[in-house]
């Protein structure tokens, strides 16, 4: 009976619940998903079709039989079965930068004149590709302030390698052995993961009590054997250093490079840039600052970019503009080479470009400024939630993001982050917490981008001003959540278990074979 | 002018909302927030950006025209491959990737994500059955960084640092595989023998040091190697592991290298039902025998099944996540982070929907074209075809005899409105056939094969 009453204030929200099988237990022998062109009669008059037995498979492989709306049906149940950026506020996923991606640039990309392009085609029927790659570089030099840029990697980690593959290529240019590489612990991870990889000693710096590593600790350890530093500022505790040129300088004094993490420079832009800190090389995730989705996990698309010396060694090709024609630069003998495919993730490429032009310099500083806002906003807000504090630097403001701590609510209650985190999702929200090693306790990182509006924050926090209270009034309905989300609290028995852990669905019938005899019984017709 | 309205992707732009929000916090200004910056860090004016285009409608136009000026394979005669290859994506492919839900998911837990978790456990398993291998991974970068890690694993687990490298590699992958290496790995070549992998050089090549033998099949020259199970005898007499590269386009057809004593198998899932996207549509994936002496050194994601509080209810989790580097930083194996997991659902949806039927009408379709197209253009004067290995999907052919070369010929190719192939030497053309090539596609070809061979 109308009128309705008042919403209650927080969101009775539940995720969809299709209790879907796994796609192999759908298949019905003989349905049909997609039918292929069959072979012209002509061609099989010539030729025949069957490999020679020592190739050819004996068996077609054991993939499901399934009619075409099945197949929809199945996947889009399970995409129902996803909290993405598109429907939740995502603001949880700090150091991540989970932004709008407006959808005008997902429509601009889906014609046949970018997917259906070869990258060995003829560069003169694929101008507005190579015009478009071009004219990101430039974009993105300018909003670094370095020389040259590359756009070949897929994601902000493989552009963070490209860059330690270029550290690499310098210092065997000028014959120095260099094998040392310093990094601090609330920079991303990649930074140690990649350096290790490239062969070089990974040097981890720690916090003081104003956030960052204090000079002296550097001090200690640049030496001649120091090959670079490889840095995120603000770190993932939102705090600028202030003595990042001061570092960087240090470095360089060692005959050591600099290179600036900047996957999430969205709390910066316009503001300050590699070029003015000194920097050597910097990198920038297309998925976060520049808006592209992060599709599940990727494709992302990464953004290398160094100053004019370090130039020569970028991968190769780089997309030139001669005269009024757009060309790949292949000659490049100084290149480290191929570090993925061809000129990079083009879809993404696109989007990026197409989010840079609707902003321009005064929106780029309007999306960081904002951000920036927001963040202090959320963190002013936070620190008066019980239980929840922002440790380092008290008092001093973050940049784009914070990374929290409700260890007084772990003393006070017993309740954890993770479990603060499992029952946010009772109200389609996503919370992360932190890297590893956790070095704040019960952490949680927040980040509220630019593309969230006020009331969407207050939610958030809202939601958070009960949880805190929950852990001190009604624990358990913590400890049991989540309660409205697609599936229950799940076993973690057999994840580490080489003889129990099911990678795949056959080595789950393999290692139970009673799912595959209760299985038979069921389709026994 | 400067115009001033808010923009549509920045709500709290709105000049009042801002300026509640700051005195909310207790501030004048936004500088109060970048007062950790030093002044000569800062940007004294603006950056120097081409002017907005602020409004929806106009960039669009903006975009659109510049992207107009490309043409599409779909209206060209194309035979390209090398990489990156013309196949079909059926329509409920791309209805599904591009759902919101799985476009703009990140890095949910198993709950929130759970459809993630189970779409990319389901590739895992639809990748397993055409591999014939228990162990695939969530998806890597690419094809190339798939041979890179996959060597790199075999280096790890023999703790030896050499490959040999025993059938033509495409380039750019060897370029990426050799610097990504370069300080753990050392490669040696030994020619084929009849497009083969030459068991006689390789059997006195091998020493203690050698980490694995290394093959693709199909090679970068398109041909199928034949004899894998007896490289592989040599590998695992020498203690070495065999790692192979195929692409699963062909696995409705073709023998698994698992079933001939491959120890690691690789690829790119590209031809999977992803579009071609000027080489920007790649995804890797890496395949191990169910041993974890092998999955303790993968780097990616394994995502697993597992029960829940509820009888019959799928959950999903991490499999083995002590080996990453989100545990364990530069102890992890390499590192993992977003690599191309939109790709894998892509798959994993085209594999549902091929079935085994259609994986094997697919691999039938591209051999029996394949073959056709080979016959016919090796009847051209000029153009000879490699001695005839069984190829798949590529060939190369050589014209030398025709006194042009292989880039003369492709320019002429171009003015006719067709790419005939990718030179991989001066007189080599790598030629692709693939199901999108009908027969009077192929006909053309020969045709236009024959006419600027003439000309």
């Amino acid at each position: 009976m109308l009128p309705v009453a008042q919403k209650p204030k927080l969101r009775r929200f539940h995720q969809a619940r299709w209790d879907e099988p796994i796609i192999f237990e759908l298949s019905i022998p003989g349905e049909r998903g997609v039918l292929v062109p069959e072979v012209e009669d002509n061609i099989l008059k010539n030729v025949d079709m069957d490999l020679p037995k020592e190739l050819a498979r004996a068996n077609a492989p054991k993939l499901p039989e399934i009619g075409q709306m099945k197949v929809l049906k199945h996947y889009l149940r399970l995409s129902q079965e996803n909290l993405g950026a598109d429907l939740n506020v995502d603001i949880g996923q700090g150091t991540c930068t989970m932004k709008y991606s407006p959808k005008v640039n997902d429509q601009i990309i889906r014609r046949p004149e970018l997917y259906d392009l070869h990258p060995l085609q003829d560069p003169a029927k694929a101008q507005g590709a190579l015009e478009i790659i071009w004219r990101t570089q430039g974009l993105l030099a300018e909003i670094s302030g370095l020389d040259a840029v590359s756009l070949q990697t897929s994601s902000g980690s493989g552009a963070i390698w490209s860059n330690v593959a270029t550290i690499r290529a310098y210092f065997e240019s000028i014959g120095e052995k260099r094998d040392e590489i310093v990094t601090t612990i609330f920079s991303h991870p990649s930074n140690a993961a990649t350096a290790k990889a490239a062969g070089f000693k990974v040097i981890t710096l720690f916090p003081d009590e104003n956030g960052y590593p204090n000079l002296e600790d550097y001090m200690k350890v640049v030496s001649h054997r120091t090959a670079a530093l490889m840095i995120t500022n603000p770190e993932d505790t939102g705090i600028f250093n202030p003595h990042i040129k001061v570092i960087v300088d240090l470095f360089h004094q060692f005959g050591a490079l600099a290179s600036y993490d900047q996957a999430n420079a969205n709390g910066i832009l316009g503001i300050t840039r590699a070029k003015e800190a000194g920097f050597d090389l910097s990198h920038f995730n297309l998925h976060k600052t520049f808006s592209t989705p992060h599709a599940c996990g990727g494709p992302g698309a990464g953004a290398s970019c160094v100053t004019a010396k370090l130039a020569k060694f970028l991968p190769k090709p780089i997309v030139i503009k001669t005269g009024d024609k757009y060309e790949l630069d292949d000659d490049r003998p100084d290149s480290i080479g191929k570090v993925a495919p061809f000129y990079g993730v083009l879809p993404n490429i696109v989007r990026a470009y197409s989010w840079i032009m609707s902003l321009g310099a005064e929106g780029l500083r309007e999306v960081a400024e904002v951000a920036v806002i927001n963040n202090n906003y959320l963190l002013k807000n936070m620190v008066e939630i019980e239980g929840a504090s922002a440790p380092y630097a008290p008092g001093r403001p973050r940049v784009e993001q914070v990374r929290y701590s409700w260890d007084e609510l772990f003393k006070s209650t017993g309740i954890t982050t993770e479990e603060i985190g499992l029952r946010a999702l009772d109200f389609g929200l996503h919370y992360w917490t932190s890297h590893h090693p956790f070095i704040v306790p019960q952490p949680a990182t927040l980040e509220p981008t630019e593309s969230y509006s006020r009331e969407e924050l207050d939610e958030y926090l809202d939601v958070l001003r009960h949880i805190a209270a929950e852990a001190v009034s009604n624990p358990d309905i913590i400890r049991s959540a989540p309660h409205n989300q697609t599936v229950h609290q799940t076993a973690h028995t057999d994840f580490d278990d080489p003889a129990r852990w099911a990678i795949t669905w056959r080595a789950y019938l393999r290692k139970y074979p009673e799912v595959e005899e209760r299985m038979a019984g069921i389709h026994g017709h | 002018m400067r115009d001033s309205r808010t923009h549509p992707y920045i709500p709290n732009s709105n000049p009042e909302v801002k300026e509640s929000m700051l005195a909310f916090i207790g501030v004048d200004s936004v500088e109060a927030f970048y007062s950790d910056i030093p002044s000569d860090l800062r940007l004294k004016s603006p950056l120097n950006l081409p002017p907005a285009i602020r409004s929806e409608q106009e960039l669009v136009h903006h975009v659109s025209r510049i992207l107009d000026k490309n043409v599409p394979q779909s209206r060209l005669l194309s035979f390209l491959g090398a990489g990156t290859y013309n196949h079909y994506v059926p329509a409920v492919v791309d209805e599904v990737i591009n759902r919101s839900e799985f476009l703009t998911a990140y890095a949910g837990d198993p709950y929130e994500d759970h459809g993630r978790f189970q779409a990319l456990f389901e590739y895992q398993s639809l990748m397993a059955e055409l591999l014939n291998m228990d162990v695939v991974n969530v998806p890597n970068y690419d094809g190339l960084q798939a041979a890179a890690t996959s060597l790199a694993m075999a280096q790890r687990i023999t703790a030896r640092k050499k490959i040999l490298v025993v059938t033509p590699i495409n380039p750019d992958k060897f370029s990426k595989v050799v610097n990504y290496n370069a300080f753990n790995l050392q490669f040696e070549f030994i020619e084929t023998q009849s497009q083969q992998p030459d068991l006689l050089a390789i059997a006195s090549a091998l020493t203690g040091e050698h980490a694995a033998i290394w093959l693709d099949s199909p090679s970068y020259h398109g041909t199928l190697c034949s004899n894998i199970s007896l490289v592989a005898d040599l590998a695992h007499k020498n203690g070495s592991l065999l790692v192979v590269g195929v692409d699963p386009i062909a696995m409705g057809v073709l023998a698994s290298p698992a079933d001939q004593g491959a120890d690691i198998i690789y690829g790119d899932i590209q031809s999977l039902g992803i579009h071609c996207w000027f080489g920007g549509g790649h995804g890797g994936f890496i395949a191990v025998h169910d041993d974890p002496k092998f999955v303790m050194e993968m780097p990616s994601r394994l995502f697993g099944l597992e029960s829940t509080s509820v009888e019959g209810e799928y959950g999903f989790g991490d499999v083995a996540y002590e080996r990453t580097s989100f545990a364990l930083r530069e102890e992890g194996k390499e590192w993992v982070g977003t690599a191309a997991a939109l790709w894998g659902i892509a798959a994993g949806v085209y594999l549902s929907l091929m079935g085994p039927l259609g994986m094997v009408e697919v691999g039938k379709s591209i051999v029996a074209r394949t073959r056709y197209a080979a016959m016919k253009l090796n009847s051209i004067k000029g153009c000879s075809i490699e001695k005839w290995s069984e190829q798949f999907r590529e060939f190369v052919i050589d014209v030398s005899d025709s006194g042009e070369t292989a880039k003369e010929l492709i320019r002429r190719g171009r003015n006719l409105n067709a790419e005939i192939g990718v030179d991989i030497s001066e007189y080599q053309i790598l030629t692709c056939i693939t199901e999108m090539n009908s027969e009077s596609d192929i006909d053309e070809l020969y045709r236009i094969m024959s006419e600027i061979l003439e000309a």
